[in-house]
């Protein structure tokens, strides 16, 4: 047996190793079948079949056919892009993406990392794929790509406010800034109650990463049918499909991740009775999650495409507004509230 | 062990800070001066980690980089950045911004050096300061200067509303004007 091996030590660098091989697995893979996901519930919700052919038992294989050809594709770089800043740009959206997952608490002791600032680490990470995309946008040398990319920074701007301000109302109400604190935070009916501080921070939460990610009913900067794809227009291949699909898949887990993380609980049972306590963390955590990503699909054939004034309308007037006064109510319960109203 | 690492692991951050800053002012292309300001600013952030800072670390990141940055980018694409090198940006202030840049160098350093000379600095988690105490000093302490510096970022907020709202009312003026000399002419 190698020396190596007979000394092994399990050190806080190996754990350290093994957690990240593990967020660096469990993300593709989570990419992957969220994109089947995506096929087959918004197929569905549309009175359609979706993937039946790959793999044999309802097209569950579809995904992995389609990233398979994207691997085959050829990688074009347009003659007059800026070519570093376009080949660098995915690298740009999709790092951060993986850097959320791993403050995201899936049992008590499954994380990567508890933070001390862990909620304000994410809400710092999740804005960085923007400049990405304006990297894309901006070295495609497209006007489709460019307004994509500006449609998308206009939209990041506006929406970061109320995300931050109502995961500030969490923090409030939470006490700490700590992920797993949050979550310990959470009695039944967790960050719902107050009586409705925490439903509309939720609320307010969900709208505000709906078009952080571009996703429909918010998707202007990448509707296809009208500027292609934004930002993506001239991608292909690998750089595609890291930088576009993979990304928004992966960045739509990791913030249901996060909306279970803040709102729904965590890893807590749903109610803390004698049988639902016995079933691990991992579980209610991942039916949770289940339910978040189902939420986020469900919105996406449901609405109609806003238009762009609209969608700044929506931030400016509604949104920031309403989480600067949900702030302010949230104070006084915290300060005011007696007790006996908290349980 | 544990301080070797942070110092190496400075000097490979102050490295990677020290190139992307000289890129900003050397860069032919806006863009590439903006994202070489992102890559510095990262840089820094790093450094703050490594000082257990984390707080300062991470509002870095979000203002910095995923507001101000943006913000800048977004400008800047908005108007004139086309790809590849264009113009000169150098000008005749090129000296008189060296001398000046110099001179904020000196300063920052003979501060920094004559007031944390000797002083050792944390390098363990637990000795670090938690978000807890940031929070603690700002609203205790120093609660002045953090309501003094809201207030100006107020007062900054309306003048920039200000500015913008006035020249969209001059232009609506001016218009409905144009628009009644247009309709007199017509009568007459």
């Amino acid at each position: 047996m190698p020396e190596f091996i007979q000394n092994f030590e399990l050190t806080a660098w190996w754990i350290l190793a093994i957690k990240l091989i593990v967020v660096l697995t469990v993300v593709p893979v989570g990419a992957l079948a969220g994109g089947y996901a995506l096929h087959k519930v918004m197929a569905h919700l549309q009175h359609r079949l979706g993937p039946m052919y790959a793999g044999g038992f309802h097209g569950w294989a579809q995904t992995l056919a389609d990233g398979i050809k994207f691997v085959l594709k050829e990688d074009i770089i347009p003659e007059k892009a800026d070519k570093p800043v376009f080949k660098y740009a995915p690298a740009i959206i999709f790092i951060p993406i993986l850097l959320l997952y791993l403050v995201i608490p899936v049992d008590r002791r499954l994380i990567v990392q508890d933070l001390d600032v862990g909620l304000f680490y994410l809400l710092a990470v999740s804005s960085i794929p923007a400049i990405g995309i304006l990297m894309a946008g901006w070295s495609s040398a497209n006007k489709y790509a460019l307004i994509g990319a500006l449609r998308s920074a206009a939209q990041l701007i506006a929406y970061e406010l109320p995300i931050v301000l109502s995961a500030a109302t969490v923090a409030m109400l939470a006490g700490t800034l700590s992920v797993v604190g949050i979550v310990e935070a959470q009695d039944w009916p967790f960050l719902f109650w107050p009586p409705g501080i925490g439903l509309i921070a939720f609320i307010i939460f969900f709208a505000g990463s709906v078009a952080e990610m571009n996703l429909p009913p918010f998707d202007m900067p990448v509707a296809e049918s009208e500027i292609i794809t934004g930002a993506f227009t001239e991608y292909s291949g690998m750089r595609f499909i890291f930088g576009y699909f993979f990304a928004e898949t992966a960045h739509m887990i990791a913030f249901s991740g996060l909306a279970v993380t803040f709102f729904l609980g965590g890893y807590r049972p749903i109610v803390p009775w004698e049988p639902l306590t016995v079933i691990p963390g991992i579980v209610w955590f991942m039916l949770k999650l289940f339910v978040m990503v189902f939420l986020y699909l469900w919105v996406r054939p449901t609405f109609p495409r806003l238009r762009e004034d609209q969608l700044q309308k929506f931030a400016w007037k509604g949104l920031i507004p309403g989480s600067l006064g949900l702030i302010l109510v949230a104070g006084a319960w915290i300060l005011y509230a007696p007790e006996w109203l908290w349980h | 062990m544990e301080a070797a690492w942070q110092e190496g692991l400075f000097f490979v951050f102050a490295t990677v800070i020290t190139v992307s800053a000289i890129g900003v002012v050397t860069a032919r292309n806006v863009i590439h001066a903006a994202l070489f300001l992102v890559a510095t600013l990262i840089g820094a952030a790093c450094i703050y980690i490594l000082m257990f800072a984390e707080f300062v670390a991470w509002a870095q990141v979000l203002v910095y980089v995923g507001a101000i940055v943006v913000l800048m980018l977004f400008g800047l694409m908005l108007t004139r950045a086309p790809i590849g090198k264009y113009g000169e940006y150098d000008n005749d202030q090129k000296g008189l911004a060296a001398i000046v840049a110099a001179a904020v160098f000196g300063v920052t350093a003979w501060v920094l050096i004559d007031s944390f000379e000797g002083v050792e600095l944390p390098t363990d988690r637990v000795a670090a300061t938690t978000s807890k105490d940031v929070g603690e000093a700002i609203f205790s302490s120093y609660v002045l200067p953090f309501e003094l510096v809201s207030v100006l970022l107020l007062a900054a907020l309306v003048g920039a509303v200000v500015i913008a709202r006035r020249d969209e009312r001059v232009t609506s003026r001016t218009i409905d004007a144009a628009r009644r000399e247009k309709a007199r002419e017509e009568d007459v």
